[in-house]
């Protein structure tokens, strides 16, 4: 256990699950593990509610300047380099797959994140998405060719540092 | 109908740009949370163990908040049938557009990417046009 911790590896787990801890708590202050929430921002009719306009504010006005910041060291704490995506083209599957979340978002309520917090807290309703969900990403890996690398095998230390 | 929470929604986004900053500054990796999980089941193996402990801290906070704070994580108001459709269309369509609001919405955004500007753009107004049509035919009430 404690060499495990003391690894790289180790230490990129246990900061990954210390990340995600405080993206969910997030999450939770904000109102957003609330679907109901969320659908009174996406219907703009009756009584619109912005609040997850200022949850974005919040998340971007804090993570612009940080990765600014951090994105001109040498390499994270505890991994040889950064992996952020490179790719700059505007395609077709980009807007028609983003196009198609959107959809489901404006069904359900439900995005990943929230999804993931709200299934710990149990329910039939959330089961079903996330089992549906994992269904269709699925499907996506044959019939698009995804490869789900999540980060895209990107060096940021050899490219210019600002997209 | 819920009333408009400025101030919770601000300090609870900021909590989420922490988190986003925090994986980038310690395993220098992107928090968009669709890519993680799609990756934990398709991806790289040696990849899995931090994109696990990843989720597994979202769901940290879903039983704590089960436990502590009753309320904070409630279901959705749409019928299971409805879920069913949008569980599919988001899993599909994250896919297919790499990415959700975490990676696009915030991080990519954050970044500048002219990519990821232009995606939460159209997730956006889909999510819009989706969310009121559903109401305005009177689905699933």
């Amino acid at each position: 256990m404690i060499r495990m911790v003391q690894s790289a590896q180790g230490k990129s787990t246990l900061l990954a699950l210390a990340a995600g801890a405080l993206f969910g708590a997030g999450l939770a202050v904000s109102g957003m593990t609330q679907p109901a929430k969320v659908l009174g921002f996406l219907d703009v009719g009756g009584r619109w509610d912005a609040s997850l306009l200022f949850v974005m504010f919040g998340a971007i006005g804090v993570h612009y300047w940080a990765y600014r910041i951090i994105v001109g060291w040498r390499s994270p704490w505890f991994a040889q380099h950064f992996g952020l995506p490179t790719r700059h083209d505007i395609d077709a599957r980009l807007c028609l797959g983003a196009v198609l979340f959107g959809v489901g978002w404006g069904l359900g309520g439900f995005c990943p994140g929230p999804a993931f917090v709200a299934l710990a807290a149990g329910g039939t309703g959330v089961s079903v998405f996330v089992a549906a969900m994992l269904f269709g990403m699925w499907m996506a890996q044959p019939l698009l060719g995804v490869k789900s690398t999540g980060a895209k095998q990107a060096l940021l230390s050899q490219q210019a540092p600002y997209p | 109908m819920h009333d408009f929470t400025p101030w919770s929604a601000l300090i609870g986004g900021a909590m989420i740009g922490l988190a986003a900053s925090l994986l980038l500054v310690g395993a220098g990796r992107v928090a968009g949370v669709s890519g993680i999980f799609a990756a934990a089941l398709f991806g790289e193996r040696d990849e899995r163990p931090w994109r696990l402990a990843f989720l597994g801290g979202l769901c940290a906070v879903g039983l704590a908040c089960a436990w502590l704070f009753p309320g904070v994580v409630s279901a959705s108001p749409r019928p299971v049938y409805l879920l069913a459709v949008a569980g599919l269309f988001v899993g599909f369509g994250t896919q297919m557009g790499e990415g959700c609001t975490s990676g696009h919405g915030v991080c990519g955004v954050s970044r500048l990417s002219g990519r990821s500007l232009v995606a939460t753009a159209l997730f956006v107004a889909s999510g819009v046009v989706t969310a009121t049509l559903v109401r305005l035919l009177g689905v699933g009430q």
